[in-house]
């Protein structure tokens, strides 16, 4: 009992959801000022994303006549959920509280994938037309980024490193073996393959973000929001958090991965902080300067270069580079 | 009673536009899309505009309501989740303008939405084009309206 109520607490408490939102509202804050500084513009107070979460779960939710309604309904708490145990799962290993079964990295890889579905489900669910169009939007994307995502993640897997006479490789399915490993000999961004693989794979999250020029599927002046379209209220404001979850977890992800995660001290808490706030700051960069493409270059892009790219990361982790 | 007024002043803290373009000269459209530039940057306060009604709370008409648009007007307005208000912004929103008695135009735009809803909020924003700080405070009116 006293183990349930504890996962209960790592999941709704911290590092899950309330403690992954918290971070993740401020995360979206700095995101829009730094677009709006970019801009010569001001932009929004720091409680701006909290304020539009609250406001939407006070609103009436619609349920149009043609919809889905049960589904309709679940699917956003199902977005939630994914969010959050994917949030609670990286989180874990970056803080090394230790609670992740073991491969806990393919469970978080899975995991990920389910937000994005939930939002194209809900979307069919809808019977809207232009949600309709968002929902198979979302899914070519979702066909498009995953297999750049998961190679590059596998190169992280593969690495091996020649410690004078003996040979260390990294093997292991687990974050948390992922970030011992790298305490070991290094961080895995610090060689050429780990490198391309990290810029494979922040490439994937921003995609998964659904940012700017990644965000075809709820593209607002030309398909009304998209897989968004039709929902209203509660729903809206359910999955802005789930978005908000994402933003905090995915960066933390790559980090944990690739960038030798959290050094369980003051000064590496703030190193780490740095790190995440960095790869926030590209994303904003990436998403403020770039138009939106079509959903067939996105498609080209993941399934051409960026597959092509983290090809041969896993080629160089394979020879040891 | 304390939640129902955190919510309205999240509400206040985030106000959604859906615009709806309904057939005016366009120049009170490009007044409204001065609001979001450096100068005025509406964004401050929480304005965003948004791509469907589902996601929002005002409703902002710019133009008379000519008759082929009439019923999409009314669509838009009730496909809008509670709590929702109307900004009518220009002289032909307001009071048709110059096109009052033009044969093409349905009627006032208060009007219009007042036939489908009779207890709807409506701001009214005058101006050939009205500026951008009129708009801007306009949006101030309809928040106090709000409370």
């Amino acid at each position: 009992m006293g183990h349930v109520i504890e996962h209960m607490f790592l999941f709704l408490v911290f590092p899950g959801l309330l403690f992954t939102a918290a971070v993740g509202f401020l995360l979206q804050w700095g995101d829009r000022r730094l677009a709006a500084m970019l801009q010569w513009r001001v932009g929004p107070p720091p409680a701006q994303p909290v304020w539009d979460v609250a406001k939407l779960l006070g609103k009436e939710v619609i349920v149009p006549e043609q919809a889905w309604r049960r589904g309709f309904l679940a699917l956003p708490f199902v977005a939630l959920s994914a969010a959050a145990l994917a949030a609670t799962l990286i989180w874990s290993a970056a803080l090394q509280i230790d609670v992740a079964p073991v491969g806990d990295l393919i469970v978080v890889l899975y995991v990920l994938a389910i937000p994005a579905l939930a939002v194209m489900l809900g979307a069919a669910c809808s019977g809207n037309p232009l949600g309709a169009v968002g929902a198979s939007r979302e899914m070519k994307l979702i066909l498009a980024y995953e297999l750049p995502f998961v190679i590059a993640i596998v190169v992280a897997v593969f690495q091996r490193r020649t410690l004078g006479e003996e040979v260390v490789s990294a093997s292991t399915l687990s974050l948390s073996g992922l970030v011992e490993f790298q305490k070991e000999v290094g961080a895995i961004i610090a060689r050429p393959s780990g490198l391309l693989a990290f810029i494979v794979a922040l490439l994937c999250c921003h995609a998964k973000l659904g940012l700017v020029p990644f965000d075809m599927a709820e593209a607002e002046c030309e398909i009304g929001e998209g897989a968004h379209i039709e929902f209203s209220g509660a729903l809206l404001g359910l999955l802005r958090l789930t978005r908000a979850l994402l933003t905090a977890a995915l960066p933390v992800l790559l980090v944990t991965v690739f960038w030798g995660g959290m050094e369980q001290s003051a000064g590496g808490g703030a190193v780490f902080l740095l790190k995440v706030l960095l790869i926030v700051v590209i994303h904003v960069l990436i998403r403020s300067t770039s138009p939106r493409v079509r959903i067939d270059q996105a498609m080209r892009f993941f399934w051409g270069p960026a597959t092509l790219l983290a090809l041969i990361a896993l080629l160089l982790a394979g020879s040891g580079a | 009673m304390a939640i129902s007024t955190l919510l309205l002043r999240a509400l206040k803290k985030s106000p959604w536009v859906f615009h709806v373009g309904t057939s005016g000269c366009n120049n009170c459209d490009i007044e409204i899309a001065d609001c979001m530039t450096p100068r005025f940057d509406v964004e401050r306060f929480g304005v965003r505009l948004v791509g469907s009604p589902r996601h929002a709370d005002v409703l902002l008409l710019s133009g008379p309501i000519s008759r082929g648009c009439r019923r999409a007007v009314q669509e838009a307005y009730l496909q809008m989740p509670a709590p929702k208000v109307v900004l009518l912004v220009g002289t032909c929103a307001c009071s048709m303008g110059i096109y009052r008695d033009a044969y093409s135009v349905a009627g006032p735009a208060d009007q219009v939405i007042l036939e489908v809803d009779r207890n709807a909020r409506l701001v009214y924003v005058p101006g050939c084009p009205p500026k951008p700080e009129t708009i801007i405070a306009g949006v101030v009116k309809l928040l106090e309206a709000l409370a």
